[in-house]
């Protein structure tokens, strides 16, 4: 066996392990079939059903690719694309920004209280997205809410964050980072308590300042943490509903309706499911584009 | 330069080398350097606390007073009225029970089924092993919100419409906890295993007498991470759920929200009631989440 094996050539390690493979095949048996269930077969049939006219049920008819031309020439789906795409440039920088700093400060020894801190950080990650967007609704309602009330105390006039799409959207956006902040800041906490602080020590001693540390020593040592959390934080901001639903439903009106909303209404509330399906695959197509952009722009930077 | 400072913990050596350094500065210089820091960690801090402390006295209020002008911030009366009308109005007790019976049901499966992927990946080597795991990577990029008009027709065909099972059984499979389990394993030298098998282990005994306890603390993070994902599901279960019996608190939450006219006092305390649950698995378990290197489990 030993001997066989030793000619098909490979590592020791790898010989040795290579004569399991029932072990292996048990442990991942449930989450084959799972993945088999729930991924393959929605993809294959959800890739067959955007060439077809199909309502969900009863008989179908190929039409090509009428969906696909028809989505790209439909304003509402442009809509929907561009104001999710606005969505996500805003709140990713946003939360990555702010996550950033609190984690830095967190982390510092200079800042007291930061256990305290920490844990008030936390609580927003866990509130629901259905709740946070009552929340905000709450607090940006134009006559009821505190932030309005606030304004016109101080002066000003009641601002329309609710009638007004882009103040809505903005809105969203606070509170889409705000959401977001904690799992973020555990990432980067956890990197930058990785960065060996004998790094810090000889800056120190060569005279760098605070700032001059976290630009030339934190930002470099945590740029693959960096790569995580813009990934999965686009990927969520691309998939943004329950958030909108909740705090203004995707209004003003259709204002504010984003590709998942689209997908959904279109799909379920007017039974084109071919249609939904074709808009589905050129989300998918969005993120695995931006998956693979963010990879290489992430093996440039470690290469450089 | 007298001033510099490592910003983070230094162990006593290096103080000891600083220290030098510093004395011209003095203690003057690091209280100058932590009013700036520790004030801008708490302003920050106020401006993530606030509006969760704004919303939650808000529910304490009777429902006449959430609107009378001036609005104060602690309420005059506090009343738990529109909890209780929260709690009876909208079937929220049998929304909570739901809720609870999806998270737990689909937290121990994912657990376990993550688990022992995770093992499998870390510790075999196979060509079909690392296929399987490029499937497993390629579903972060493929969520069911993307797929959910495909998805929910396989879930409809398996016959699984309007019903938990429907609900559970595509959300057991997670790349994130297959990676937190295959990434702990890889930390596990493989010795042990070599040791257990010399001495006549079987591989899946290896697995389950050595391998599961020593991997605790991954499951009971993994645990409190999966039942936070299903807590807050919404979209999956809207359009898996038919029979109002069956709704998740998110589901009435929203059913709230969508009305014509927004009963505010109900809205506020059944969203407060809906946090309860999460807020106090995390406060039990604060440190497997804080001290959790998740990030390990995402890089690869």
């Amino acid at each position: 066996m030993t001997k066989r094996a030793s000619d098909v050539s490979g590592s020791p390690p790898r010989r040795r392990r290579n004569k399991y493979t029932l072990a292996p095949l048990v442990l991942i048996a449930a989450n084959v079939v799972l993945f088999a269930l729930f991924f393959v077969w929605p993809a294959v049939i959800g890739l067959v059903y955007s060439f077809t006219n199909y309502t969900g049920v009863g008989a179908f008819q190929f039409v090509g690719l009428d969906n696909y031309t028809n989505l790209f020439g439909d304003s509402t789906f442009y809509d929907a694309l561009t104001r999710t795409l606005l969505y996500t440039v805003l709140v990713v920088p946003l939360n990555f920004v702010l996550s950033l700093l609190i984690a830095n400060l967190v982390v510092s020894k200079q800042a007291k209280g930061a256990s305290i801190a920490r844990v008030v950080f936390f609580i927003p990650w866990l509130i629901s997205p259905i709740v946070v967007g009552v929340l905000w609704r709450w607090l940006f309602g134009e006559n009821f809410g505190l932030i309005n009330y606030v304004i016109e105390k101080l002066g000003g006039h009641a601002i329309a964050w609710q009638s007004n799409a882009d103040l809505s959207l903005g809105v969203v956006v606070m509170a889409g980072a705000w959401w977001g902040t904690a799992f973020s800041m555990l990432l980067f906490i956890a990197a930058i308590k990785n960065v060996p602080t004998s790094y810090y020590e000889a800056a120190s001693l060569d005279g760098a300042g605070p700032w001059r540390q976290f630009i030339s020593i934190t930002l470099p040592s945590i740029a693959p943490t960096s790569f995580i959390v813009i990934l999965l934080n686009t990927i969520n901001a691309m998939k943004e509903y329950p958030l909108f639903v909740s705090l203004n439903n995707g209004g003003p009106g259709t204002s504010n309706n984003l590709l998942v909303q689209y997908i959904y209404e279109t799909g379920f509330n007017r039974g084109q499911i071919g249609y939904a399906s074709a808009a589905s695959f050129v989300l998918m197509l969005i993120l695995m584009a931006v998956a693979i952009i963010q990879l290489i722009a992430n093996r440039r930077m470690e290469n450089r | 330069m007298t001033t510099t400072d490592t910003p983070r913990p230094v162990d006593a050596g290096s103080v000891k080398a600083l220290s030098k350094k510093r004395s011209r500065g003095g203690r003057e210089g690091g209280l100058r350097r932590a009013v700036p820091a520790t004030t801008l960690l708490w302003i920050l801090a106020a401006l993530y606390g606030l509006p969760v402390a704004w919303f939650v006295l808000s529910s304490f209020k009777p429902a006449g007073d959430l609107f009378s002008l001036p609005l104060t911030v602690i309420p005059h009366n506090p009343t738990l009225s529109g909890y209780k009308a929260a709690w009876d109005s909208a079937n929220f007790s049998q929304y909570f029970i739901n809720t609870a019976i999806v998270c737990v049901i689909t937290t121990i499966l994912t657990v376990g089924v993550s688990c022992c992927t995770g093992y499998a990946l870390a510790k075999y080597d196979n060509k079909w092993l690392k296929a399987f795991f490029i499937c497993i990577l390629a579903t972060t990029m493929l969520p069911s919100e993307v797929m959910l008009a495909p998805e929910f027709l396989v879930v409809r065909d398996l016959g699984l419409y309007n019903s938990f099972g429907g609900i559970i059984l595509p959300a057991v499979l997670t790349a994130t906890g297959c990676f937190m389990f295959r990434q702990f394993f890889l930390t596990v030298p493989d010795e042990l295993v070599e040791a257990a098998r010399i001495d006549g282990a079987r591989e899946l005994s290896i697995f389950l007498r050595i391998m599961v306890p020593i991997s605790r603390p991954i499951m009971l993070t993994l645990a409190i991470l999966s039942f936070q994902w299903r807590w807050n599901d919404y979209i999956w279960p809207l359009l898996m759920l038919n029979d109002p019996n069956k709704f998740t608190v998110q589901i009435g939450i929203q059913s709230l929200v969508g009305a014509q006219n927004i009963n505010w006092s109900v809205l506020l305390g059944g969203s407060v009631i809906s946090m309860i649950p999460l807020i106090l698995v995390f406060l039990v378990f604060q440190r497997y989440v804080m001290s959790a290197d998740i990030n390990a489990g995402l890089k690869d």
